[in-house]
C-alpha cells in the first residue's frame, strides 16, 4: 500500500515536486496537493503576461485535470489548510476534511508585504501575487484608472509594465535610487529606468511612500518629500515574506522561513519544505530556478536516494522586463576589482564583467543576455578566463573563436 | 599641341601637368563629372611620355572638396572677398606707410604657377618697393641658383633628360631619386639597360636608389665637397682636364685646383676624410674619368646644406674641367624638388633675384624699372627665408603674405617660426586647405585659391621645359587663383600694370620682359611666346627655355658654345671652403638628423595625404637608425623614440635598419602637427644657413635620442583627421573611406571618449568596450547604422590584424550583428548568429527555435522536449506561442 505524502500548496514547486515523484517512482505514495486558490498549479511567472495581455489566464495552467488524474495525485485546489497535528501526522483542511500523512511537504510559498502605512486597507489597494490579484487589476484597468506601484524590485516592475500595456497611466514609486538594486549594478538600473519610461511608466526614484490618499477609495499617493501623486489604484508591490504560518503553528523551526537541511528535511523529519517558504542555510529563495532544483533533491530523497542534497543555487536573474533581456549573477560589484564593461546605448546593450584574480566573479548584462549561462557557468567552476579575455564580452562563440585561433 | 587629347582607354582628357616633383610629367585628366577625375599618363609629353610614378597615379584620389577652404576668411569669420581684399591693402597700405616697404614680405612657393608668381614679384619688388619674395624654393633649389650663378653667371641647367638617355655613366649624389623623381629614375635604368650605362650613387645612406647602383659611396654627412674635390685632382694629376676648354671658356681653375688640392690631395686622404674605402673612392674616379658621357646629377643632398653652393661649385668644378658640359650624354644636373622651382626662379621669385634672371645691378634695376613703369623699385635683395621670419619675430617685418606653402611645417626650427607668425600686424594666407599649421599659426585673412586641377597657367621643369598646367574642374566655391588675388590687391593698393584679364596676357608680359634689351646677355629669354594669341598659349606645347624671338623652338642644351653669361663670357671655377659641418656631435647630441622624402608623400600631405593607395606605403613617420646606434639609445625597432635637438623636440617610430649609417638617423619631412601629435621634423632643424644661397641645412642637424614609453597602445579610425588626446602620440594616414592613426597614448579613459566624440557629428551613438586590468579602451562611433570612428587602444599592444575594423569602416552599412561584435575585432561572419535568448534559463537563442520549428515541432512541448525551451520557469511561452502561430502553415 503507498504510503499517504500531502503537499500542502499548489505553486509552481508543488507541482514539479508531483511531477519529480511520480517520474521517479509512480505508485510508491499517494499523493494529495492542497491549494488555497482556486485554481490548478499555474505558472505564476506568467502574471504578469497575462497582466500585460501576451497569454490567456487560461494558457498558464501548468498541468491539466487529466495529467493530475493520470498519475493518481488527488489535487485539492481551493481548500485552505486549518492547522497540521504532528503527533497525530494529519492535515487538518478548513473544510473540516482530515488528511493522514506519513510524509508532509510544505510548499506554500510566500505573502506579498503591505508596506505599514496609512490607507493600505483602502479599496483599490491591492498586491500582485495571484490570479486573483491579477483578476482585480484587469477589472479596475478597465474603468481607465491612474495607477501607482510601489516598489522598483521584479514584481513592482512587471506591474508596473503589464498595466501600462492594458493602457494605464503608471507611476512607478521606488524608495531607493535606482531599480533593482539588489540585482543590478547602477548602471543597469539607469538603463532599465529608461527602457520603462519608454514603455509609458513614469518612475519615480528615492520616493518613499508616506500614506495612501483617500477615505474609502485610494485616491493617490504621498510621498515623503511631500509629492503627492495621483492613483486610484495603488499595487503594492514591496516584496515577500516567506509563508509559514502553517509551520510555526505546528511548532516545526522557523526564521524568516521553514528551516530546512540538505535534504529539504524541516526539524520533524517526516516534514519537509521547499520553494519560496523554506528557508535553507539562511536563504530564503524568490525564485523558481532554485525551487526546481530543490524539488529534484526532495524527490530523490523521498524516493530512497540519501545522498540527495541541496547546495543552495548561484544567485542569478535571469529574466525579461518590458521586453529588455536581463541577466545578473555572482558578486558584481567592481570596487577595487577588474571589470570589463561593454556598453552600446543606442542599441539598448550593458555588459559588465567583474574579474578577480584572472576568474569571473560576477555579471551583469542588460539587453543582451544571451550568454548569461554561459557567464554563471564560468564564475561557478571559477576557470581562468585570461586566454579568452579579450573577446569575453562578446560571448561564448566569439571567444571560442578566440580560443581556436 | 592639342589641349584635349583621348585616353588610351578612350576618355575624352585634358593635357596637364603633375603637381608634384620637378620631373614634370604630362598628365591627361578625365573628368568625371562629379568633382574628380581619372588620371594617365600623357604618352605626347616628351618628359615621362605617358609614365606617372605612385603619387601622380593616385592624383584622383586628392581632388575632393571635403579639406577645401571654399570662401574668404577675415579674422575668423567669413567674409566677402571685396572686403577681405580690401582688409589686405588698407593694411599693406598702412603698413608700407608707417614702417616702409621692408615692413612687408611675401612668402611664396615652388608650386604656384609662373603667372602667380610674375604678379606676386612684380607686385613687391617694383610697386611696393621691397625685395621681401621669398619662396620655399629657398628650401630647395637656392644652393644650385647661386652655383650656377658664379660658375655660368646664370641661373642656368644646361642639359636636358635625353642627356640621361645618352649617357653611359649617371652619378647621383644626395639624391634619391628612385623615391623623389621615379619616372626621371626609370628614364634612367632604361638607359641602364639599353646603353649598359653605369650608375654610381653618394649618399651617406642605402636608399631604393643605391640599390640598382653597381657603385654605392655612403659619403661622410657634409663631404661631397671632398669627393669632387679629389676627382678634380684626379682630373688634372691623370691628365684629363681639358686643356682647350679650359683654357678658352673658363678662368679661376688654378686656384680652385689649389684649394681642391688642400682638402683632398690624394686617393686615401679623400677616402679618409669620406670616410670611404680606397677602393671604392678609386673606382668611382676611375669611372668617372674615363666616361666621356657623363651626367653628375644632384639634389637636396647637396643643396639642403650649409655648403650647399660650394658643393655645386665642386661638381660643377669637375665637367668645367673635363670640358663635359653642354654636349650630349653629359653635364651636371639639378633635380628640382617642385613642379615650378624653375618657373619661380625665371620670374625672380626670390629675395636675391629681381625679376627674368636679372639682379639687383643698377641696369637691371633701371631696365626692369622702365619695363614695369614701376614707381618703388627694390634697389637691393630682400630677406631670404630663414632671415625673413628671423626678421618677422623681431618685429621687423609686420605684414606676411603666405601662398600656396607651409612655412609653419617646412622651415627649420618651425616652434620658432610660428612664435614670430604670432607678432605679425597682418598675417594672409591664400591657401586651398582649410586647416594646416600654417593656418593655425594664427593667420588673420584666409583667401581660397585655386587648387590643381582649376588652376591655369605654365610651369617649368628640371631640364627648362615650360608646359602648361590646364584646368579640367571649375573653380569650386569662391575660390581663385592666386595671381587674380595678387593682382586685386595690387589695384587696391592704387598700382597701374595689374590689369590682367587672364592668364596668356600676364605670361605675355612675363615672356616680353625676359626679351627687354636682352640681345643675348641673359640666358633666360622666352620673347619668342611673348605674342601668343590666348588661343595660341592654351594650346602651348612643351618647349624648352630660351625661346628667343624668331625662334621656333627652344633649346635643349645650353652653353654648347662655351659662351657664358659671366662678365668675361668664360665659366668660373670656384674654390671651395674646407668641407666641415655646420654644427659637430657632441656628448649632449651624439647623433646627426638627416632629412627626407618618402615615395609616396609629398611635402606636408596636404593632398597626398588624403590618399589610400599612398597612406599604405609608410603609415608612420620613422625614425631610422642603425642596429648599433638603437642599442646603445636604449631604442626598440617598432616603438617610439624622442629626437631632441638645441631647437625643439619630436616623436617617431623606430625603425632599426642597415640602411644607415653609425651616428646617422633619418626621419621623414612630411608630418606635420595636423597630420600627427608631435613629428614634425622642422622642430628639430638647426637654422644653419648656407652663407651664399641661404639654403637652410636640413641633412646634418646634432641631435639627441630617448625611448619614449607610453602606457597604453592601439589605433583610432576616423573620416576626417583631428587632434587626439595630449599626452599621445598619434599620426594620420589616408585609408579606404577615412583615415586611420596609430596610437601610443597615456591620456586617460575620458579623454579618449571625449576626441573619438569629435571624428563624428553630435547626433553619432558611441559604443565602448573597457577592460580596467588591460587598460582596454575600445570605442566605435556610428551614425545612421554606419562606422564613423573608432579607437582600440590597450596597455598590451593590440591586435596587429584588425583588417575587420578597416572592413566595417570600408561599408557603409553595420548590420547589427557586425555592430554586436565590432569591438571584439572578431569577424561576426565567423561567429553564429542565432539572435536574442529567447528561454533564458537554458539559453535557447531564436534561431535555434525557428530552426526547431522548422524541424517539425509544433507545440510549445515539442519545442521543450527537443531543446528544453520553455520548460522551465516558462516565462518564455508567450514567446514560443508566438513564433509557432507565426511560422504554421496556412492551409489552403
Amino acid at each position: 500500500m503507498s504510503e499517504p505524502l500531502v503537499i500542502v500548496g499548489q505553486g509552481m514547486a508543488a507541482a514539479r515536486l508531483a511531477d519529480e515523484l511520480s517520474a521517479r517512482a509512480l505508485g510508491r505514495y499517494a499523493i494529495v496537493v492542497i491549494g488555497a486558490e482556486p485554481f490548478r498549479a499555474y505558472n505564476r511567472v506568467l502574471l504578469s503576461s497575462v497582466l500585460a495581455g501576451e497569454i490567456a489566464a487560461a494558457d498558464i495552467e501548468l498541468k491539466p485535470s487529466q495529467w493530475w488524474e493520470g498519475r493518481g495525485v488527488t489535487n485539492l485546489y481551493g481548500s485552505p489548510v486549518a492547522g497540521v497535528d504532528r503527533n497525530a501526522k494529519t492535515v487538518r483542511l478548513e473544510s473540516g476534511l482530515e488528511l493522514p500523512y506519513s510524509k508532509l511537504v510544505f510548499a506554500t510559498g510566500s505573502h506579498p508585504i503591505r508596506l505599514p502605512r496609512p490607507g493600505m486597507d483602502l479599496q483599490g489597494v491591492m498586491t500582485f501575487r495571484t490570479m486573483g490579484d491579477v483578476d482585480a487589476m484587469l477589472r479596475e484597468a478597465a474603468l481607465g484608472r491612474r495607477a501607482a506601484v510601489i516598489g522598483g524590485g521584479l514584481l513592482g516592475l512587471e506591474a508596473a509594465y503589464g498595466l501600462a500595456k492594458a493602457g494605464v497611466k503608471v507611476t512607478l514609486i521606488h524608495v531607493v535610487d535606482r531599480l533593482m538594486e539588489r540585482q543590478l549594478d547602477a548602471s543597469a538600473a539607469r538603463l532599465l529606468a529608461e527602457a520603462m519610461r519608454t514603455k509609458g511608466v513614469e518612475v519615480m526614484l528615492e520616493a518613499e511612500t508616506d500614506f495612501i490618499v483617500g477615505t474609502d477609495r485610494a485616491e493617490g499617493v504621498a510621498l515623503k518629500n511631500g509629492i503627492q501623486i495621483e492613483a486610484d489604484l495603488v499595487v503594492c508591490a514591496v516584496g515577500v515574506r516567506p509563508n509559514a504560518d502553517l509551520a510555526r503553528a505546528a511548532g516545526l523551526a522557523v526564521n524568516r522561513g521553514i528551516v530546512v537541511d540538505d535534504a529539504m528535511a524541516t526539524s520533524d523529519a517526516d516534514i519537509f519544505a521547499l520553494g519560496e517558504c523554506a528557508e535553507h542555510r539562511g536563504v530564503a529563495y524568490g525564485l523558481v530556478e532554485p525551487a526546481y532544483e530543490q524539488a529534484k533533491v526532495l524527490a530523490r530523497r523521498l524516493t530512497g536516494d540519501s545522498r540527495a542534497a541541496f547546495a543552495g543555487s548561484t544567485l542569478a536573474t535571469n529574466l525579461k522586463i518590458a521586453g529588455v533581456a536581463l541577466f545578473s549573477a555572482g558578486d558584481f560589484n567592481d570596487a577595487g576589482r577588474e571589470a570589463i564593461v561593454f556598453e552600446d546605448p543606442a542599441a539598448g546593450v550593458y555588459k559588465k564583467l567583474v574579474i578577480e584574480a584572472g576568474r569571473l566573479v560576477g555579471a551583469v548584462l542588460f539587453g543582451d543576455a544571451v550568454d548569461g549561462l554561459w557567464y554563471q557557468d564560468l564564475i561557478r567552476s571559477g576557470a581562468s578566463i585570461e586566454s579568452i579575455r579579450d573577446t569575453l564580452a562578446f560571448g561564448q562563440a566569439a571567444s571560442s573563436l578566440s580560443e581556436a585561433a | 599641341m592639342n589641349t584635349l587629347a583621348e585616353t588610351r582607354l578612350g576618355r575624352a582628357a585634358v593635357r596637364t601637368i603633375c603637381p608634384y616633383c620637378g620631373v614634370g610629367c604630362g598628365v591627361l585628366a578625365s573628368p568625371d563629372g562629379a568633382g574628380g577625375a581619372a588620371i594617365e599618363g600623357d604618352e605626347a609629353h616628351p618628359s615621362n611620355f605617358g609614365r606617372l610614378c605612385s603619387k601622380g597615379s593616385a592624383l584622383g584620389e586628392t581632388l575632393g572638396l571635403e579639406t577645401r577652404q571654399l570662401y574668404p576668411v577675415v579674422r575668423g569669420a567669413r567674409a566677402t572677398w571685396d572686403a577681405a581684399l580690401d582688409h589686405v591693402a588698407s593694411n599693406i597700405g598702412r603698413i608700407i606707410a608707417e614702417h616702409g616697404p621692408d615692413a612687408v614680405a611675401f612668402y611664396l612657393s615652388g608650386q604656384l604657377l609662373t603667372e602667380d608668381y610674375y604678379v606676386a614679384n612684380k607686385l613687391m619688388k617694383g610697386f611696393i618697393g621691397s625685395a621681401n619674395v621669398d619662396t620655399n624654393s629657398r628650401l630647395c633649389m637656392s644652393s644650385s641658383v647661386a652655383g650656377h650663378k658664379r660658375a655660368f653667371g646664370s641661373d642656368t641647367v644646361p642639359g636636358c633628360y635625353e642627356d640621361l638617355d645618352e649617357a653611359d655613366l649617371l652619378v647621383l649624389t644626395g639624391s634619391n631619386a628612385a623615391w623623389c623623381h621615379p619616372v626621371l629614375f626609370q628614364r634612367m635604368a632604361k638607359a641602364q639597360e639599353r646603353r649598359g650605362a653605369r650608375l654610381v650613387t653618394i649618399d651617406p645612406r642605402r636608399t631604393a636608389t643605391s640599390e640598382a647602383a653597381s657603385l654605392h659611396l655612403s659619403v661622410a654627412p657634409g663631404r661631397d665637397g671632398t669627393l669632387f674635390s679629389g676627382l678634380l685632382v684626379q682630373l688634372a694629376d691623370r691628365g684629363h682636364v681639358d686643356e682647350t676648354f679650359v683654357n678658352s671658356h673658363t678662368e679661376g681653375f688654378t686656384e680652385a685646383l689649389a684649394r681642391a688640392r688642400q682638402i683632398a690631395p690624394t686617393i686615401a686622404a679623400t677616402a679618409a676624410a669620406a670616410r670611404l674605402s680606397e677602393r671604392d673612392v678609386e673606382e668611382f674616379f676611375d669611372l668617372w674619368i674615363s666616361t666621356e658621357r657623363v651626367v653628375t646629377l644632384y639634389s637636396q643632398g647637396v643643396n639642403q646644406s650649409s655648403q650647399g653652393a660650394d658643393k655645386v661649385s665642386a661638381i660643377l668644378n669637375c665637367h668645367l674641367a673635363a670640358g663635359r658640359i653642354g654636349r650630349e650624354g653629359m653635364g651636371p644636373f639639378s633635380l628640382t624638388g617642385q613642379p615650378n622651382a624653375m618657373g619661380g626662379r625665371e620670374v625672380g621669385g626670390l629675395a636675391n633675384q629681381l625679376a627674368a634672371h636679372m639682379g639687383f645691378s643698377p641696369a637691371d634695376i633701371d631696365r626692369v624699372r622702365r619695363f614695369w613703369n614701376a614707381p618703388n623699385m627694390a634697389v637691393r635683395e630682400g630677406l631670404k627665408a630663414v632671415d625673413l621670419f628671423e626678421a618677422i619675430g623681431r618685429g621687423e617685418v609686420k605684414a606676411l603674405w603666405v601662398i600656396g606653402t607651409n612655412p609653419a611645417v617646412s622651415l627649420p626650427d618651425v616652434n620658432r617660426v610660428r612664435a614670430a607668425l604670432g607678432k605679425l600686424e597682418l598675417f594672409v594666407v591664400s591657401e586651398n586647405v582649410r586647416s594646416n599649421d600654417t593656418l593655425r599659426a594664427g593667420a588673420h585673412v584666409i583667401l581660397p585659391a585655386a587648387a590643381w586641377g582649376e588652376k591655369d597657367g605654365t610651369v617649368t621643369n628640371s631640364e627648362r621645359r615650360i608646359s602648361r598646367q590646364r584646368p579640367f574642374l571649375p573653380l569650386p566655391g569662391e575660390a581663385r587663383p592666386d595671381w587674380w588675388a595678387v593682382a586685386q590687391a595690387a589695384r587696391r593698393l592704387g598700382f597701374a600694370g595689374f590689369e590682367f584679364n587672364n592668364v596668356s596676357e600676364i605670361f605675355a608680359e612675363h615672356a616680353a620682359l625676359s626679351g627687354f634689351e636682352n640681345d643675348g646677355a641673359r640666358d633666360f629669354d622666352i620673347s619668342g611666346l611673348a605674342d601668343l594669341k590666348p588661343r595660341d598659349y592654351d594650346s602651348l606645347a612643351p618647349a624648352q627655355w630660351p625661346v628667343r624671338r624668331g625662334e621656333a623652338s627652344g633649346r635643349r642644351r645650353l652653353f654648347s658654345d662655351g659662351l657664358f653669361y659671366t662678365a668675361s663670357g668664360k665659366a668660373r671655377f670656384i674654390p671651395i671652403d674646407p668641407p666641415r659641418l655646420a654644427e659637430a656631435t657632441s656628448d649632449r647630441f651624439p647623433f646627426l638628423l638627416n632629412t627626407g622624402r618618402l615615395r609616396d608623400q609629398w611635402h606636408t600631405m596636404t593632398r597626398t595625404g588624403l590618399s589610400p593607395r599612398l597612406g599604405g606605403h609608410s603609415a608612420e613617420p620613422c625614425l631610422s637608425i642603425h642596429p648599433d646606434d638603437a642599442a646603445s639609445a636604449g631604442l626598440k625597432d617598432g616603438h617610439l623614440a624622442r629626437v631632441a635637438s638645441a631647437e625643439g623636440a619630436a616623436i617617431f617610430r623606430v625603425q632599426v635598419t642597415g640602411t644607415q649609417q653609425r651616428g646617422e638617423v633619418f626621419a621623414p619631412i612630411h608630418w606635420s602637427h595636423e597630420t600627427s601629435s608631435d613629428s614634425c621634423v622642422g622642430a628639430l632643424v638647426h637654422r644653419c644657413v648656407d652663407p651664399e644661397s641661404g639654403q637652410p641645412d636640413a641633412k646634418a642637424t646634432p641631435v639627441a635620442l630617448a625611448p619614449v614609453e607610453m602606457r597604453r597602445a592601439g589605433f583610432v579610425l576616423a573620416r576626417r583627421r583631428a587632434a587626439l588626446p595630449a599626452q599621445s602620440y598619434w599620426a594620420w594616414q589616408a585609408i579606404e573611406g577615412g583615415f586611420t592613426a596609430r596610437v601610443e597614448t597615456d591620456a586617460p579613459d575620458e579623454e579618449w571618449v571625449d576626441a573619438l566624440r569629435g571624428l563624428g557629428p553630435r547626433e553619432a551613438s558611441a559604443l565602448s568596450l573597457r577592460d580596467t586590468g588591460q587598460g582596454v579602451f575600445r570605442s566605435g562611433l556610428i551614425f545612421n547604422d554606419r562606422l564613423v570612428a573608432a579607437s582600440f587602444l590597450a596597455a598590451q599592444t593590440p591586435p596587429s590584424d584588425w583588417t575587420v575594423l578597416r572592413e566595417a569602416f570600408a561599408d557603409e552599412r553595420l548590420d547589427p550583428a557586425a555592430r554586436r561584435s565590432l569591438l571584439s575585432g572578431r569577424r561576426a561572419s565567423g561567429m553564429p548568429d542565432e539572435g536574442p535568448n529567447v528561454c533564458a534559463c537554458f539559453g535557447v537563442a531564436r534561431g535555434r527555435i525557428e530552426a526547431a520549428i522548422e524541424a517539425g515541432c509544433n507545440d510549445v512541448a515539442s519545442i521543450g522536449k527537443s531543446l528544453k525551451a520553455g520548460s522551465n520557469c516558462g516565462s518564455c511561452i508567450p514567446e514560443l506561442k508566438r513564433m509557432l502561430a507565426l511560422r504554421r502553415p496556412v492551409m489552403a
